[in-house]
C-alpha cells in the first residue's frame, strides 16, 4: 500500500499537469472551435455551429493551409538534404577530436534568441543587405525568405538525431555491404539510408511541427505572407472560435503527419 | 569454382604482405608475410590478439590497404582492388547483419547488388538457408534470432555468393561453449559440402586444431609456423608455438642442461609427463616402460583436479617447474601420496621431448603461460 501511495505522489503532479493543462487546453480549443461570436460585442457565444470549419474550406483559408503545409514540407526536406551529408561528415569523416567542436557549432545557435536570429536574417535578406551585395540579388521578404530562415532555425533538430544515427551505424555494416559487392552508392542507398530513416523521421517531426506552428519569423521576414500561425493571431481577439478552428486544423495536420510517419515503422525503432 | 582453381594455383597467395599503422613511431601490424593457401583447404590463422591475423584477413577482404606486398586470389593480383571487386566474402565477428532487412533479404543482398535474376536469387537464397538449417526463418528479422542462428545467417549470406574464398573473422567468438562446439562441427561439415576455401581467424588453439587442414601460427605480426594440426602441436617450430598451441613445459638454459643433459631449449607436453611418489617404481599409471625414460625429481606444488584430468605442478630440484597432466581413467592406488609438498619423480619418454629452436632468455627455465612465452619469443 505504501508503495502505491508513493507511486501516486510521484506520478500525480506530472499526470495532473499533462491531463489538465495539456490535454485540457487542447480540449478547450477543440470545443471553442464549434462556438461562435456575437457580431456586435465580439463576445464568445456558446452555441454549436460548424460555420468555422465551413469557412476553413473556403479558397482563402485552404490557400493559407496549403501554403503553410508547403513551407513545412520544404523546410523539412531542406533540413534533410543539409543535415544528412553534414551529419555524415561529422560522424564518419571528420577526425574524432574535431567532433565535439562541430557538434558545438551545430548547437550554439540554439542558445541565441530566436528573435535575434530572425532579425539577423531580415538584415541579411533586405535590399542592399549582405546577400544582395554579395550575390547581386536577394529573394526579398516572402515565402523563400521564410523557408530559408526556418530551415536555419530548425536545422539542429535534424542534425542531432541523424548524427547520432551515423554514430550508431557499425562500420562492419558498411564493410559487409562492400564485401557482398555493393558499390558506395548502393551501400548508401540500401544500408545507410534505411538505418537513418528512424532518425530522419524523428528530426522531421520537429522541423515539420515547428514550421507548421511558426508565426513570428513569418511576421519578421515573410512580408505579407499569410500562414496558419498568422491567421490565428489575427483572429484571436476578434473571433476566438475561428482562431480555435484554425488551431484545430494544425493539430489535425500534425496528427495525420505522425500517423504517416508511424506507417513507415520509423517510430518503433527510435 | 573451387574445383577449377584446385589445379595447383593457390586460392590465396600473400607475397611480402606488410601493414604499418600510422603513429610515432609507426606500428608494424604485419611484417612481410608470405603465405599460400591451397584451393579447397580449411586454413586457420591462429594467434593471440594483436598478432596481426585479423589485419591480414582484412587486407585480403580489401578493408585495409597493405603498406607493401601483394595479394593474389586464384592467381589474380587483387592488391589494389576495392572490396566489392574481389571474389571473397566475409563472415564478420559481430555478424554485421542488416537490421532493417529480413533474414532472407540479408542473404539475398549480395545476389541483388550483383543483379542476379529474381528467380535464381530466390532459389539460391532458399538453398543457402536450407544449408544452415534456417529454411523456415527467412521472413524473420535478425533481432528475432538467437546468437547461433545469427551466426548461421551470416554464414549463409556469405556462402550464397559462392566466393573463391570465404573469410571468417573469429566467427564463433561470441557464442557460448556448447554452441561453439556444435557450430565447429557444422562449419566443418558445410566446408566439406561446398568445397570452398575457408580462411579462418581464431585465437582459440583448440578450435584451430579441431577444424583446420592447416594452421598458420601468428605472433607479433609474423608467421611462426605453417603446418597441419599434428605438425604444429607435435613439432612446434618455436618456443612461442610450443607455448601457444596447447600448453607446454618449456625447459631452457641451466635447467635444460641439468634435466636433459644437453644444451638447448626443450618442450614437453604435460600429458606426456607422468608423476609418481619418490622411490616408487616408474611406469605406473601412464604405462610407459622403464627403459630409457628420462626422470626429474621435485616437490609437488599443486594438485588441481579438473574432472576428466588432474594437473600436477612440480617444482624441480634443478630449478623451474613442470606440469604433468593425467587422465582420471581410474583411481590411483598411490593418490594419497600425491599431496602438496610431497617428493615426487617425473618421467617421460625421450622421443616426446621437442627440441625448440631459438634461444629464449636463460633466466626463466619454464613458462607454461602463452603470455610469458610470447614475451620470450620476441627477445
Amino acid at each position: 500500500m505504501r508503495h502505491r501511495a508513493g507511486l501516486a505522489a510521484l506520478l500525480g503532479p506530472p499526470m495532473l499537469w499533462l491531463v489538465v493543462v495539456y490535454l485540457g487546453a487542447l480540449a478547450v480549443i477543440f470545443a471553442t472551435a464549434f462556438w461562435t461570436t456575437d457580431p456586435f460585442t465580439n463576445l464568445v457565444l456558446r452555441t454549436f455551429t460548424l460555420e468555422n470549419f465551413r469557412e476553413l474550406l473556403t479558397p482563402t483559408y485552404l490557400g493559407i493551409i496549403g501554403r503553410t503545409l508547403l513551407i513545412a514540407v520544404l523546410v523539412t526536406v531542406l533540413c534533410m538534404v543539409i543535415a544528412i551529408p553534414f551529419a555524415f561528415f561529422m560522424a564518419r569523416v571528420a577526425p574524432r577530436r574535431y567532433r565535439g567542436l562541430l557538434l558545438a557549432a551545430v548547437l550554439v545557435p540554439l542558445w541565441a534568441s530566436y528573435l535575434v536570429k530572425a532579425y539577423a536574417w531580415r538584415t541579411m535578406l533586405q535590399p542592399e543587405g549582405v546577400i544582395d551585395s554579395t550575390f547581386g540579388a536577394t529573394p526579398g521578404f516572402g515565402l523563400t525568405a521564410v523557408v530559408l530562415t526556418l530551415t536555419y532555425l530548425w536545422l539542429p533538430y535534424m542534425v542531432l538525431p541523424v548524427y547520432a544515427a551515423f554514430e550508431r551505424l557499425p562500420e562492419s555494416h558498411l564493410e559487409a555491404s562492400a564485401d557482398l559487392g555493393g558499390r558506395p552508392w548502393t551501400t548508401f542507398r540500401r544500408v545507410v539510408l534505411p538505418s537513418l530513416l528512424p532518425a530522419v523521421a524523428a528530426g522531421s517531426v520537429f522541423t515539420f511541427s515547428l514550421s507548421l506552428g511558426d508565426y513570428i519569423a513569418v511576421q519578421i521576414i515573410g512580408g505579407k505572407l499569410q500562414v496558419l500561425g498568422t491567421a490565428v493571431l489575427q483572429n484571436i481577439t476578434l473571433d476566438l472560435p475561428f482562431a480555435a478552428a484554425l488551431g484545430t486544423a494544425s493539430v489535425v495536420i500534425m496528427v495525420l503527419y505522425l500517423l504517416a510517419v508511424r506507417r513507415t515503422g520509423a517510430l518503433e525503432n527510435l | 569454382m573451387a574445383a577449377q582453381t584446385a589445379t595447383g594455383t593457390p586460392a590465396i597467395r600473400l607475397d611480402g604482405l606488410r601493414k604499418d599503422f600510422a603513429g610515432t613511431p609507426p606500428v608494424v601490424a604485419v611484417h612481410d608475410v608470405d603465405l599460400d593457401v591451397r584451393a579447397g583447404e580449411f586454413f586457420s590463422m591462429l594467434g593471440p590478439s594483436g598478432s596481426g591475423k585479423t589485419t591480414v584477413l582484412r587486407m585480403i577482404a580489401g578493408f585495409e590497404e597493405p603498406t607493401s606486398g601483394r595479394i593474389e586470389l586464384a592467381g589474380e593480383d587483387v592488391t589494389r582492388r576495392q572490396p566489392y571487386e574481389r571474389d571473397v566474402n566475409t563472415v564478420f565477428q559481430d555478424y554485421a547483419l542488416f537490421p532493417h532487412m529480413s533474414v532472407a533479404e540479408n542473404v539475398e543482398y549480395g545476389l541483388l547488388v550483383k543483379k542476379v535474376s529474381r528467380a535464381e536469387r530466390r532459389s539460391r537464397v532458399a538453398e543457402a538457408l536450407e544449408q544452415v538449417r534456417l529454411g523456415d526463418h527467412g521472413s524473420r528479422r535478425p533481432s528475432q534470432l538467437s546468437g547461433g542462428q545469427r551466426q548461421r545467417v551470416a554464414l549463409a549470406r556469405a556462402l550464397v555468393n559462392r566466393p573463391t574464398v570465404l573469410l571468417l573473422d573469429e566467427p564463433l567468438g561470441a557464442l557460448d561453449l556448447k554452441l561453439r562446439e556444435q557450430m565447429q562441427v557444422e562449419l566443418k561439415g558445410i566446408q566439406r559440402d561446398v568445397g570452398i576455401t575457408f580462411l579462418f581467424v581464431t585465437h582459440d588453439q583448440e578450435e584451430a586444431l579441431t577444424l583446420s587442414d592447416r594452421i598458420a601460427v601468428f605472433n607479433a605480426g609474423r608467421i611462426e609456423q605453417v603446418g597441419t594440426a599434428h605438425d604444429v602441436y607435435e613439432s612446434p617450430a618455436s618456443a612461442f608455438v610450443a607455448g601457444f598451441v596447447g600448453t607446454s613445459n618449456l625447459l631452457t638454459g641451466e635447467t635444460a642442461r641439468a634435466v636433459m643433459r644437453r644444451d638447448g631449449s626443450f618442450a614437453i607436453r604435460p600429458e606426456k609427463v607422468a608423476v609418481v611418489p619418490s622411490g616408487a617404481p616408474l611406469g605406473g599409471p601412464s604405462g610407459s616402460t622403464a627403459d630409457g625414460v628420462m626422470t626429474a625429481d621435485g616437490v609437488l606444488e599443486e594438485v588441481v583436479y579438473g574432472g576428466p584430468v588432474t594437473r600436477y605442478v612440480v617444482a624441480l630440484d634443478a630449478g623451474g617447474r613442470l606440469t604433468a597432466l593425467e587422465q582420471n581413467a581410474g583411481t590411483r592406488p598411490d593418490a594419497a601420496a600425491l599431496h602438496r609438498g610431497a617428493r615426487v619423480t617425473l618421467h617421460w619418454r625421450p622421443d616426446h621431448v621437442i627440441d625448440v629452436p631459438g634461444q629464449p632468455s636463460p633466466q626463466s627455465s619454464s613458462a607454461p603461460e602463452p603470455a610469458s612465452l610470447g614475451g620470450l619469443a620476441q627477445q
